[in-house]
């Protein structure tokens, strides 16, 4: 092996090492892919615990009975424009143009609160009907399911809004352009989730 | 039972601290008193030695704020050493008790304390001395494996061990404050649930391992990024030493099996806190969700702990049989074989509880299929030996002692996994003598394997070997004595987790375990005098090549203790035994020409951010709300005040490297190397 190989460097010393300063590989976002990775696994183990238990309704209210699915559409569309807001924000950040980014994220964060703020009018909804997670297996696995998904989406908010101050404090740097393509992960992941959410929670539960 | 518990509590007291109360503090129980007072005595002197020696701010600066990777993993071993004493202690009480409580005699331990001491001590092992060491190995040791400067993420490093040390803080305050879970270490409902675990032990356990296994997480995907990214130019990924493949292959595992734990300690934590029914009785739960779950975490964990284990094994057994490593592309498939059959097994860990045939024998099958990689590599161990030049040093010692106790181990792990017999054996103490068989077998003998083996590295002095060997044969022979009679008894149909026992024809065999278990904290204790010795002989044990066995991989190119940056030049990899290829083909040693080096810098964020995750766990665990609100929102702020610093990395200037390289070069000349 060696032989083979010592043909290929001829000097000494350089056949052993790296003489000038090696740049490590940067790293981040494939560590955010595997946090992510992680962070999916959670939500696998959720949606597990929902099928199994969702239709355990302890006598109480079955999906049929709580669900609305306009109001679950409208919301729906809302964190799917964010995405899309969000990609736009990309672009311009691809453009290297700051406010235009600095604007997309705005009306990504805005989507993202409309989003939210449905959700939290369905939750006090259904427990002001006496549809709370304690009433049921089913139901304490939709809060959790969507809950956790909410709290996601809150958690990228606050995410959302600290990148906008450092952009417009530190401008389109290296590390700002990483961070902003690390929420941009974050965000399109959700929105993963929440297709699912949608799709097996919601439109199923009706189904069902 | 004392007065004051019969007053009502006050609104005001509850809301200010929750569960919390004088009678909270177990003052009446002299055992855990004593306890305290000890601990107390020994952290007072502790800390007064270090504020007599200055050296509270180069404690400070130096390793706790540190994100060099050498040093958290030696901050992990000593977290790890800590608490194996605590979890030592609660063996040899679990061990005094059964041999004691037999008929009229009831022992020492009253029900509800011997409880808590099995699933602390359980919990402890496995999480807080276990996995530090086994994190502070592959820290230590995988960037320098692969030529590296540090890991990936160097800060998120020094926050995952300090989040592990909140974890093991919170368990260690519950022996003081409250009480510990009662149920066993994996904590399966509806035991642990909010009707029959009222106190607060189980929170304990669920925000200890919550906020410890954010530490694991983290140092999971941080290493697995090191080792894909960061690896010396021409170390392909069949090149890598068999320890970085294992680390590999661990923290693939860890990042696919903790946020399981995560999930179901949350799901357990709603039910307990908030009422929800996930693992309830009634309202629809289903507490075999729990069971299943938990596994489907718990068995990838115990390869999390022994593969790396196989790793270190594997590079003693080549260094000091003097040979290349037998079969290494067998080795590297075996670990990853296991790598994915650990995730076809979880069921086995419940055969009885109903899946019905076909479910238990495709476990069962899959279960016996793991010894085949396992074997495999037994195999290759052997025939790394054959004809080679053995040389009996510490680290070889434990190999031998392992291969001998891990295959005895295997064989009835084996027999476990056939389902009918699993009927019989299932929580009994032949399951116990069984997992003790491995874990000691494996992961403990290869633990001190490596800490002999690579202690020369990280100290720049070797371990005495009288002493080692004291340690070793301590714990060889202590095994057996304390292990062997439980398999017996367990064939015999005892059960685990019992505090007393009416048939007195079985005192014999616990008086045998515990003396076994005596035996096992003197080999504890030679391992302590064995650190002082050698502290005190450090001069004659000093080594000054960095290189003391002849070794293989490329930690042993540079100088021990390794320098801030590991290596002055990146090496190249031209070989699997890279070390061994550059020694051979004559490789000269550079002593001019160095060059500045780009290096991460320290900080104390993660000691703060780990510190008020502590005190949110705290809060969450005696429902002191205004507290954990209060914790979580300084916790977000400061996690955000943090993105903001820019000033991470530094330049170490030429000048210094080049101090640093011609001091070697001088203690080199002296030697004559």
């Amino acid at each position: 092996m060696s032989a083979h190989h010592s043909t290929m460097v001829a000097e000494g010393a350089d056949r052993w090492l790296v003489r000038e300063e090696l740049h490590a590989q940067p790293g981040t976002m494939l560590g955010f892919w595997l946090y992510l990775m992680s962070d999916c696994l959670i939500f696998a183990c959720l949606f597990a615990m929902y099928g199994v238990v969702g239709g355990n309704y302890a006598a109480g209210p079955s999906p049929k009975d709580l669900f609305e699915l306009p109001l679950v559409a409208v919301n729906t569309a809302m964190l799917l424009f964010s995405s899309i807001t969000y990609g736009f924000a990309m672009i311009e950040m691809q453009r290297r143009r700051v406010n235009a980014t600095i604007g997309w994220l705005a009306v990504t964060g805005l989507f993202g609160l409309a989003f939210l703020g449905i959700e939290l009018y369905e939750f006090h909804h259904l427990i002001h009907e006496g549809a709370g997670p304690q009433r049921s297996a089913f139901l304490s696995a939709f809060f959790t399911l969507v809950g956790t998904h909410g709290l996601h989406v809150s958690f990228g908010i606050v995410w959302l809004v600290t990148l906008i101050v450092q952009l417009k404090r530190w401008g389109l740097t290296d590390g700002t352009r990483r961070r902003l393509a690390c929420l941009s992960m974050f965000w399109h992941f959700l929105d993963l989730i929440w297709i699912g959410v949608f799709t097996y929670v919601y439109l199923m539960g009706v189904l069902r | 039972m004392t007065p004051a518990t019969a007053e009502p509590r006050s609104e005001l007291a509850t809301l200010l601290f929750g569960r919390l109360s004088l009678d909270s503090i177990p003052y009446h129980e002299p055992i855990i008193l004593v306890t305290f007072a000890v601990a107390a005595l020994a952290g007072i002197s502790v800390l007064t030695w270090i504020t007599r020696a200055r050296a509270w701010g180069w404690l400070w600066r130096d390793w706790f704020c540190s994100i060099d990777h050498k040093k958290i993993g030696v901050m992990y071993m000593i977290l790890g050493f800590v608490m194996l004493l605590r979890g030592f202690a609660d063996a040899i009480m679990m061990r005094a008790q059964q041999a004691m409580a037999f008929g009229d005699a009831a022992g020492y331990l009253p029900p509800h304390h011997y409880d808590q001491i099995f699933t602390a001590h359980g919990v402890i092992m496995i999480f807080f001395v276990a996995m530090p060491f086994v994190t502070g190995l592959m820290n230590y040791v995988v960037p320098l494996q692969i030529g590296a400067r540090d890991v990936a993420f160097p800060f998120l490093n020094n926050f995952s061990f300090w989040m592990t040390t909140a974890g093991a803080a919170l368990v260690m305050a519950s022996l003081f404050i409250g009480e510990f879970a009662t149920t066993g270490w994996l904590a399966f409902p509806p035991l642990s649930g909010a009707d029959y675990s009222p106190g607060v032990g189980v929170d304990y356990y669920i925000w200890a391992l919550q906020i410890a296994g954010v530490g694991t997480l983290l140092s999971g995907i941080n290493l697995l990024v090191t080792i894909v990214k960061m690896r010396a130019p021409g170390m392909g990924l069949m090149q890598m030493p068999v320890f970085t493949w294992t680390a590999l292959c661990t923290n693939v595992l860890i990042v696919a099996a903790f946020p399981v734990l995560t999930a179901v300690l949350l799901l357990l934590g709603l039910d307990r806190t908030i009422g929800t029914n996930f693992f309830t009785n009634d309202f629809g739960g289903n507490p075999m969700m729990y069971v299943n779950m938990i596994w489907i975490w718990g068995h990838p964990e115990v390869y999390i702990l022994i593969l790396p284990l196989f790793g270190v094994f594997s590079e003693v057994v080549s260094t000091f049989s003097g040979k290349r490593l037998f079969g290494y592309t067998s080795m590297v498939y075996a670990t990853v074989v296991i790598t994915i059959l650990s995730y076809l097994v979880w069921l086995h860990h419940f055969f009885t509880m109903g899946s019905g045939a076909s479910v238990n024998s495709f476990f069962g099958i899959t279960t016996m299929i793991i010894s085949i990689p396992t074997g495999a590599k037994l195999f290759n161990w052997l025939f790394t030996m054959y004809r080679g030049r053995i040389r009996f040093e510490l680290p070889m010692l434990w190999m031998m002692g392992f291969m001998f106790t891990f295959v005895v181990g295997g064989m009835t792990g084996v027999l476990l996994a056939v389902p009918p017999a699993d009927f019989v054996l299932h929580n009994s103490l032949f399951l116990i003598a069984h997992f003790h068989n491995v874990i000691i077998g494996g992961v403990v003998f290869g633990v001190f394997a490596a800490i002999s083996y690579w202690f020369p590295k990280v100290f720049g002095f070797k371990l005495d070997v009288f002493w080692g060997k004291v340690s070793f044969w301590c714990w060889q022979i202590g095994f057996l004595f304390a292990f062997m009679p439980l398999y017996v008894l367990g064939l015999m149909g005892v059960t685990r987790r019992v505090s007393h026992f009416e048939d007195m024809s079985l005192q014999p065999f616990f008086v045998v375990a515990a003396f076994g278990a005596v035996l096992i904290g003197c080999g504890i204790l030679a391992t302590l005098v064995q650190f002082y010795v050698s502290y005190q002989r450090r001069e004659q044990l000093r080594d000054f090549t960095g290189d003391p066995w002849d070794g293989r991989t490329l930690e042993w190119a540079t100088s021990s203790p390794p320098p801030d940056y590991n290596f002055a030049f990146t090496p190249r990899v031209h070989d699997i035994d890279a070390w061994w290829d550059m020694k051979r083909g004559g490789y000269v040693r550079p002593t001019s020409g160095f060059i500045a080096i780009h290096m991460p810098k320290g900080t104390a964020a993660g000691v703060i951010l780990a510190g008020i995750s502590a005190v949110v766990g705290f809060a969450l665990i005696w429902h002191i709300w205004w507290l954990a609100v209060t914790g979580f929102v300084s916790l977000v702020g400061f996690a955000i005040f943090h993105t903001f610093n820019l000033k991470r990395d530094f330049h170490i200037p030429a000048d210094e490297v080049t101090r640093v390289e011609d001091a070697r070069t001088r203690a080199l000349a002296a030697i004559g190397a």
